[in-house]
């Protein structure tokens, strides 16, 4: 382990996080409100201690090896979590205990979205608008932008970005240079966000809501500027806004990278995940619509299907957006649906989940063992679009998926044992380790009323379900220790 | 400049560890197996993609149709053409470099033509270390021996010994002591460390010192830095293969040469190929049979065999048994160092002698030759100086006010066939090959900088 090198990386990484409070003191000066105080302190916080760490050892020229990216994605992600809540604490209008300041923040940074705040409506727009930049941040991963602005990452930027970046199959590059495919999926993250803003705006937001919700839109987030969420603005323009950039969201984006490139979407038809991922949407939001129209939910038949498809989208996509509280819907459809963001978005998209790709892999692996059964002797490879997966990604999908199962089971015990009935327990670890936000039974309306362990193993199952489980597990296990 | 390796085997892995750790250059590497890539992938900052080298759909997918160079080095010259081939047909890619090994393709006439099979410059790995040898062979004492200018000038690497005529004295004494010839100390490296030489530094034992000299004063060069060694006559190689055969067919005509090889065949076939060497079936590392063959009256030991670790072995056999010089080829980086501190005088990179022919393609401005020196740490360039001296940074300036980096110097200039070493007044004309020596390579994109000719610049 190369300590120096891990903590110089960390120092620089915090003093670039540090700018990004700078934002909303701005916006605070734009509303004429009092509020940019918090700001300036968590600036000063976060800019010291980045220093602090980068000072003693900035002459130091070593490469990252394997190693040391896990603990510098990993240390990071917590370290941020923590630096990132000082302007919540900060700040009087909202008075925040320690617990729920870095829960909102951690919240944030890992595009969940579940809230421990209320009455949003009332709040300083700075402290709105920071969480929201806090999903934007997260998103498409802080550390990938990181690779992008800091050319001196060099070869070290490849593992730092393969223990953030999603997805089984990480070693597909867009282009040669790390820092090159770093800066291309930033961009493509970046023109989505400016399309969904004038989208949001020409649906009908003002331009502030516009760009909060295109922030947590495009990264997959779900925080909002109000208690109602998207519900508030009562539009079927602005839900269908959010349909189109949710989905969008949760494609791959090297397929929108290639698709901008070579200007055509013939990359998109023939990815395999895409088409399950488009399959499996219209799925969910079919089974949705049919129950709600059998059960009388809505007056409607346009709402009916208006608010079918937002909430099918937008959770089985984690992002946790509501434009009604789906958890008092009929029949099994809440359950359905927390099922539903088990699968998640596609690989290298910004959503959480097990993602689409490995559930697919699984499928297939299940039907071949009924083929298995009929044709002993077959020789049946596992293939997607036609190409046969290696067995080491197919293994790693298994270890993966149950390891996701053991560590959910944990976490839903622990998180009973604090005291909460079998729905909310389930729902919480589910919303967390998937990313989602919204849960069901007490934590439908936000996570408020749970204790401040329960809220403290929530802050764990973010990050878990953020760094898809490996990077951070591996950190405890002695053999990566082990000299 | 995007450039596509194909082939990630021993040439191709060095040809990608050297581009791609310079910033301008994006690598992508193909290769049929996905351990070999990953393997690149984990240590270097290159895109890969699994698959035949030589098919168009997977030469697509590694981005042939903006790649500016491709380079093939896979093991088959055949895989090596038809990519090249196809590179040219469907992508139309500018620059095509190609691993050719058979000589008989290499001696055909008229067949790397852009109507026939369109490669612009073939390297066989072979034939660059064999001549390397070759080179240090015919000057006992170099540890490297470059070739600029055609031949015409040669870089030579000797490490000083006591009985040198000018150590213990300082550099400006040279031109005393040989008044009449030409040449040049271009850089001094003192336990590792390269220095600047100037007129006062005085040469000490044990340096490893760079000059550049027109051809006919080497030998007195040497003999400045080191006893002169009497002309190798019998040399000794062990190895059969590629290079051992065709470094025997070189020497047999000068030198009394035995080769030695374990597989029967092979050395029935090569005794056939050669006439006056002697051919020996039998283990280089077999004692009885080095001591049968007078292993203690060898002049040089070369082990040139596929395997590292016996080269190394045998050729440390020989020197114990008495052989006065060994060489052994070494393409591990970290034993080339290893070997280099003591029982082993020379060791062979084939990587780096090959990794200097590719590098020049790749650098911008008129590169004409590039010789990389010291594992990759230091470079010796031959550029062309084009365009008028309102276009160029160096033409028709006196090398005093050329503004260069710290740890480059011009060591001299070729003009019209005519060797010129470089004085701090002489004055760069149109179309002069300038020779450069960096000890720092990190300065080698302020030096194609240097050497481009400026469009704007007045």
């Amino acid at each position: 382990m190369n300590w120096t090198v891990v903590q110089r990386i960390l120092g620089l990484l915090l003093m670039m996080f540090s700018v990004t409070m700078l934002p909303p003191i701005v916006i605070s000066m734009v509303f004429g409100e009092q509020s940019w105080l918090p700001f300036v302190e968590g600036f000063a916080l976060t800019l010291v201690a980045g220093i602090i760490c980068w000072l003693p050892v900035r002459r130091l020229r070593k490469d990252l090896r394997l190693r040391d990216g896990f603990v510098v994605v990993a240390a990071f992600w917590s370290v941020l979590g923590t630096f990132g809540a000082a302007p919540l604490y900060f700040a009087d209008v909202i008075s925040m205990s320690f617990t729920d300041a870095v829960f909102e923040s951690m919240s944030g940074l890992t595009t969940t979205g579940a809230t421990v705040l209320s009455g949003l409506d009332n709040l300083p727009k700075s402290i709105l608008y920071y969480r929201q930049q806090l999903q934007w941040l997260g998103g498409m991963g802080i550390i990938v932008l990181a690779v992008a602005v800091l050319p001196m990452l060099g070869v070290g930027g490849m593992q730092l970005y393969r223990a953030e970046t999603p997805g089984p199959v990480k070693d597909t590059k867009l282009t040669p240079r790390i820092t090159e495919t770093a800066k291309a999926l930033w961009y493509v993250y970046l023109a989505f966000t400016i399309a969904c803003t004038l989208s949001y705006m020409v649906a009908g937001m003002g331009w502030f809501d516009a760009l909060c919700h295109a922030f947590s839109t495009v990264a997959i987030g779900g925080f909002s500027t109000h208690d109602l969420s998207v519900g508030y603005f009562d539009s079927t323009a602005i839900d269908l806004v959010a349909i189109v950039f949710m989905f969008l969201a949760g494609i791959n984006f090297s397929l929108h990278f290639f698709a901008w490139r070579y200007v055509s979407v013939r990359h998109y038809v023939q990815d395999p995940e895409f088409r399950a991922y488009t399959w499996f949407l219209i799925t969910i939001a079919v089974m949705v619509v049919l129950v709600l129209f059998q059960h009388r939910s809505f007056a409607t038949p346009a709402d009916t299907i208006i608010n079918g498809l937002f909430q099918a989208v937008s959770i089985a996509t984690t992002t946790g957006f509501t434009t009604a509280n789906f958890s008092v819907w009929p029949a099994a459809l809440p359950v359905l649906l927390i099922f539903a963001s088990f699968v998640g978005g596609s690989a290298g998209s910004t959503a959480g989940g097990i993602k689409v790709i490995r559930c697919l892999l699984i499928y297939k692996q299940g039907m071949r063992e009924i083929v298995r059964l009929v044709h002993p002797s077959a020789a049946i490879p596992v293939k997607l679009g036609n190409k046969a997966v290696p067995y080491r990604v197919v293994d790693a999908v298994w270890g993966f998926f149950s390891v996701y199962l053991i560590v959910f089971s944990i976490m839903m015990l622990a998180m009973m044992s604090t005291g909460l009935d079998q729905i909310t327990a389930f729902s919480a670890v589910a919303a967390t380790l998937n990313n989602l936000g919204p849960g069901l039974g007490d934590v439908s309306a936000g996570f408020v009323t749970l204790s401040d362990t329960a809220k403290w193993i929530a802050v764990a199952g973010m990050l878990l379900g953020r760094l898809e489980i490996f990077t951070l597990l591996v950190l405890i296990t002695p053999t990566f220790w082990r000299h | 400049m995007k450039i596509l390796i194909l082939g990630a085997g021993q040439v191709g892995s060095s040809a990608a560890y050297h581009l791609s750790r310079e910033e301008a250059n994006e690598v992508t590497v193909v290769d049929m197996s996905s351990e070999v890539l990953r393997e690149l992938q984990d240590r270097l900052d290159i895109r890969t993609v699994i698959g035949h080298a030589a098919y168009p759909e997977v030469l697509n997918r590694a981005g042939a149709n903006d790649a500016d160079i491709v380079v093939a080095l896979t093991d088959s010259d055949e895989t090596n053409m038809i990519a090249c081939q196809v590179a040219y047909t469907l992508f139309h890619t500018p620059t095509k470099i190609a691993r050719i090994r058979s000589a008989d393709y290499m001696n055909a006439k008229n067949l790397f033509t852009q109507d026939a099979i369109p490669i612009d410059v073939r390297i066989s790995p072979e034939q660059l270390v064999c001549d390397y040898i070759e080179r240090l062979i015919l000057y006992p004492g170099a540890t490297q021996v470059l070739d600029f200018a055609d031949g015409r000038v040669r870089l030579v690497g000797v490490r000083a010994d006591r009985d040198g005529l000018l150590v213990g004295q300082n550099l400006a004494t040279l031109k005393e002591h040989i008044p009449n010839t030409e040449g040049r100390i271009a850089a001094i490296y003192r336990e590792g460390k390269a220095m600047q030489p100037d007129g006062d530094t005085i040469l000490q034992e044990g340096d490893e010192v760079f000059f550049i000299a027109d051809r006919k004063d080497i030998r007195v060069f040497i003999s400045e830095m080191r006893r002169l060694e009497d002309p190798v006559r019998r040399v000794v190689i062990a190895g059969g293969g590629n290079i051992g055969s065709r470094l025997a067919k070189a020497l047999e005509q000068t030198n009394q040469v035995k080769i030695i090889e374990r597989d029967m065949l092979r050395a029935r076939y090569i005794s056939e190929q050669l006439n006056k060497a002697i051919v020996l079936v039998g283990d280089a590392a077999n004692e009885e049979l080095l001591l049968e063959e007078n292993i203690d009256n060898v002049d040089v030991f070369c082990a040139l065999t596929n395997s590292e670790e016996a080269n190394i072995l045998s050729s440390m056999l020989a020197k114990r048994l008495g052989a006065h010089k060994v060489m052994a080829l070494i393409n591990r980086p970290s034993y080339v160092e290893l070997m280099e501190a003591g029982s082993i005088d020379i060791a062979i990179s084939p990587q780096q002698v090959t990794i200097g022919s590719l590098l020049a393609h790749v650098r911008r401005g008129d590169v004409v030759k590039v010789h990389s020196l010291r594992h990759g740490a230091a470079e010796a360039i031959e550029a062309v100086a084009h365009g008028s001296p309102t276009e160029s940074k160096v033409v028709g300036r006196k090398l005093e006010e050329i503004d260069l980096p710290k740890g480059a110097g011009i060591v001299a200039l070729v003009r019209d066939g005519g060797v010129i070493i470089a004085h701090h007044d002489t004055v760069i004309e149109t179309d002069d090959h300038v020779i450069l020596f960096l000890t720092d390579r990190r300065k080698i994109e302020y030096l194609e900088k240097l050497f481009q000719v400026g469009v704007s610049f007045v």
